[in-house]
């Protein structure tokens, strides 16, 4: 084979219908995993715990993307491919469309008896009335009906349905529109998140995110200069009854600076209804709750005070965070434990949260001296402890402590390492920022799909062919019809048009046009039923 | 007044239970009493018309029915019992019974959806539970839809076991109290996005139960081609060709498919202001889009030389799967942002 007879077979084989089914399900099949294994798009922290919790499985999946699923090559090369089949399936077929739609409806077939749906039988009246009566009646339904002459007989050909391909046409452009529209908002765009205390505040520039995804495109310099400050964070939930401990409503209210200089104005920000500032959106989309803490070391000094933000683990917010005292003298100390809104205790003595509201705040933490780890240089999240450096203080027998706080309570370190008090408690908010510039062109394109969606599945393309020939002054009607797609029923069209024909021996003037039309739907509504059953 | 609502609401949908039960005894009987029943002969006619022969206009108006080889010439098979003790009456007439049954059910189920939704004084769709009943409704209105439009109650003792699992686990697993909505349910977004992947899936799961029987049926055609017209017994025969159950199925997937696409365009939109992106593969939106993927795929079968016919309905099962995979699976077992599954 020819370099040149390959490429064409290739060609040919990708642009088959039979590979894009094969690429479609080859594309189903792919995204399964990223609903089963975490995400890093989606959720960072649970690959964190997931890659903690499986070590040597971890490397292996990282390997071939498995925590970026839908970014990774393998992915990426199935939907690119299927795209590359697209086009070349829907740029020859709108070729052939464009033609078709100049086109003459074709002659019928030399034996129309042979089609699904035929009828036959000897009219009275001469050819050229009857002509003239199926080409209005045909033209009338808005079929494209053109007239075939040849010798005695007469030969009319009508076809309708030619937006079934345009909306098919449609349809696929729409989604080569939607993908490219897609990746169009995310070259230009970005999205981020915060978590804010209340109390707090919040400016938009990149140091303050905590995690922050920029398009390809995107210049820091995009991002409009607006300062959020939370002064209230406040939730109410469901005390009594049947689903107590659902939260009700919570509402963040915020004083919000357009840009520097600009007279603040309050915002309630709500889950579904964001607060948009020069065309970046802002959505409450998460909260929990920080514990205000201080620590004294060893040496008596003040180490550490303020909110440290737990995160959630259930619906009763039981919320992990982790306290990192680098400043502590003589050695630096680490906390590690769970915050408890409504702490209570199991039936195996284990601290739980019954409440999801603060009713009473515990902590539960175990501390740990030594070396944080902070100054290896490796990047460190707030939310873990690097233990590789660290010792926990231990009980009597030997396992780490546990230290339980309650609200204003301090606790003493052993051996006077220090004191740590748990003062209060702050709600925080997590902030999601996020600028997509152009939605509105995915956003049409998926409109237009969906109109040529319908297009596709409910047009049925479907030929009438008649024939007449002349016996004597009198004239053999043939009529047959010939859907181009399944799902019709051309044998009702068929009936539905003899009926008209037959009742028209007289002369059809409107009223009586309008007496067999409602005649022939109920043929058709007739029809209908004995086919279906 | 709350808690009377929601009790009547329990009531109506036990009650709804129950009758779907019964309506299912009754389909067992219909299949029952066609064991041993020939395959009836109404079949000959469209076979004329796709033999060539010139025929009049109420035979034309039958061939919407395809040729369906194997059926032909079947005429000989037919009996004309007496009335009255006739087989075939009889297996009618609980036919007849288990639709008047599933009516009723569906009334019944109907007004326990509905009074759900006044006693939360909100759309009934907040909890799993809320989901499975609204969700069975919109399988059992689609089944009546089609015996209208179809005559479809062929599809009768599938659908009311079907609807006796939803419903039964709904009120035995999944019941939970009225309680409120979470916030991030609080919004118009709710009524569009779920009302039309409810009325999608309940379309879909109708348009899996159709291919079942198609593929049951196109086996028993395949296999009789073979053997002779006086093994063509039983309830299985008394359905449309595998040909006109496959166009039923086509046509519920064709209804179900872009309303789906709308229903996950929905959620897109809703995301945006509930979460600040329109798309993020939450495990949800993964198998929405899997579904989607599979259903485009079943389009695509149909109109595939090779694909058409049985393997085009197993992928419909496939997508079918996935669907349920989607409310149930990822329900109970998933975590991500759409957990409102109460569970």
């Amino acid at each position: 084979m020819r370099p040149g007879e390959f490429a064409r077979w290739t060609w040919r084989q990708l642009t088959s219908m039979r590979t894009a089914l094969i690429l479609l399900f080859l594309l189903a099949v792919a995204a399964i995993p990223g609903s089963l294994i975490p995400q890093d798009e989606v959720d960072p922290a649970a690959v964190f715990a997931f890659k903690a919790d499986h070590p040597q499985l971890s490397p292996v999946l990282d390997s071939v993307g498995m925590f970026d699923v839908y970014s990774s090559v393998w992915f990426s090369a199935i939907y690119v491919l299927l795209m590359v089949s697209l086009i070349g399936c829907i740029v020859p077929r709108a070729r052939v469309y464009a033609r078709s739609l100049r086109a003459r409806p074709p002659k019928g077939p030399r034996n129309l008896a042979r089609l699904p749906a035929y009828a036959t039988w000897r009219s009275d009246e001469p050819v050229d009335v009857v002509t003239a009566r199926v080409v209005g009646r045909l033209r009338g339904e808005r079929r494209r009906t053109h007239v075939y002459l040849s010798g005695e007989v007469v030969d009319i050909s009508a076809e309708k349905g030619y937006a079934r391909e345009a909306g098919n046409l449609l349809f696929h452009i729409a989604l080569l529109v939607v993908l490219v529209g897609v990746a169009m908002t995310g070259l230009y765009g970005y999205k981020g998140s915060a978590a804010v205390v209340s109390g707090r505040g919040f400016s938009n520039t990149l140091t303050q995110y905590d995690d922050f995804s920029p398009g390809a495109r995107f210049d820091p310099a995009d991002l409009s200069p607006f300062n959020l400050q939370v002064d209230d964070f406040s939730v109410t939930w469901k005390r009594q009854g049947a689903g107590a401990g659902t939260p009700l409503e919570f509402t963040a209210q915020l004083s919000v600076t357009e840009s520097p200089g600009a007279t603040p104005y309050r915002y309630d920000l709500r889950v579904n209804s964001p607060l948009t500032v020069d065309g970046t959106s802002v959505f409450l989309v998460g909260h929990g709750y920080a514990p205000i803490i201080s620590v004294r070391d060893g040496n008596g000094d003040l180490a550490f005070s303020g909110p440290v933000v737990f995160l959630p683990q259930d619906s009763s917010f039981t919320s992990f965070g982790v306290i990192k005292v680098p400043n502590a003298g003589p050695t630096q100390l680490g906390f590690e434990g769970y915050f408890f809104p409504t702490a209570a205790l199991s039936e195996q003595g284990q601290p739980f949260s019954s409440f999801p509201d603060a009713d009473n705040p515990v902590l539960s933490l175990i501390a740990y001296s030594g070396d944080l780890g902070l100054d290896t240089g490796a990047p460190q999240s707030v939310y873990v402890l690097d233990k590789d450096g660290l010792q926990p203080y231990t009980m009597d027998n030997g396992k780490p402590e546990a230290l339980l706080l309650r609200d204003g309570k301090s606790v003493d370190l052993p051996g006077g390492a220090g004191s740590i008090r748990f003062e209060g408690y702050q709600r925080w908010v997590k902030l999601q920022v996020a600028h997509s510039p152009g939605t509105v062109v995915p956003l049409a394109g998926v409109i237009a799909a969906i109109v040529g969606l319908m297009g596709t599945l409910f047009i049925r393309p479907r030929r009438t062919w008649v024939r007449l020939r002349d016996d004597h002054g009198r004239t053999v009607v043939e009529i047959a019809a010939l859907d181009r797609v399944s799902g019709g029923e051309p044998g009702t069209h068929v009936a539905d048009l003899m009926a008209t024909l037959q009742s028209g021996s007289v002369p059809a003037d409107a009223r009586r046009q309008a007496v067999s039309d409602r005649g022939a739907a109920l043929v058709q509504r007739d029809g209908e039923e004995e086919s279906e059953r | 007044m709350t808690e009377t609502l929601a009790s009547l609401s329990n009531n109506a949908l036990y009650s709804a239970t129950v009758v779907y039960v019964l309506a299912m005894l009754a389909h067992v009987l219909e299949w029952a009493m066609a064991r041993d029943l020939p395959a009836p002969a109404v079949a000959a006619s469209p076979a004329l018309v796709g033999s060539g022969s010139p025929v009049t206009g109420a035979q034309a108006a039958r061939s919407g029915y395809p040729p369906t080889g194997p059926v032909n010439g079947t005429g000989a098979a037919a009996q004309a019992l007496p009335d009255g003790d006739d087989p075939a009456e009889r297996s009618d007439r609980f036919g007849r019974i288990g639709l008047s049954l599933t009516v009723l059910g569906v009334l019944l189920h109907a007004a326990g959806v509905v009074m759900r939704g006044l006693a939360a004084e909100r759309v009934p769709w907040g909890s799993m539970y809320e989901f499975a009943i609204t969700g069975s409704l919109a399988v059992a209105v689609a089944y009546l839809f089609l015996v209208r439009r179809y005559s479809a109650r062929w599809l009768g003792l599938l659908v009311t076991g079907l609807l006796v699992i939803l419903l039964g686990l709904a009120v035995i697993v999944l019941y939970r109290p009225v309680g409120p909505l979470v916030p991030a349910l609080h919004s118009y977004w709710l009524v569009i996005h779920v009302s039309a992947a409810a009325v999608s899936g309940g379309a879909f799961t109708i348009g899996a139960l159709a291919s079942v029987l198609f593929l049951m049926r196109s086996r028993l055609e395949r296999k009789a081609a073979a053997a002779d017209a006086s093994s063509r017994r039983g309830f299985l025969w008394r359905l449309p060709s595998a040909e006109a159950i496959d166009r039923v199925a086509y046509r519920v997937h064709a209804f179900a498919f872009p309303l789906w696409t709308f229903a996950v365009l929905a959620g897109a939109i809703w995301a945006q202001y509930a979460w600040g992106r329109y798309w993020g593969w939450d495990p949800k939106e993964v198998w929405a889009f899997i579904t989607w993927v599979v259903y485009a795929a079943y389009l695509h079968a149909r109109a595939t030389v090779g694909w058409r016919g049985t393997a085009a309905a197993y992928v419909a099962l496939f997508g079918f799967a996935t669907f349920i995979f989607n409310f149930v699976g990822i329900n109970l077992f998933g975590s991500g942002l759409h957990s409102y599954s109460g569970m």
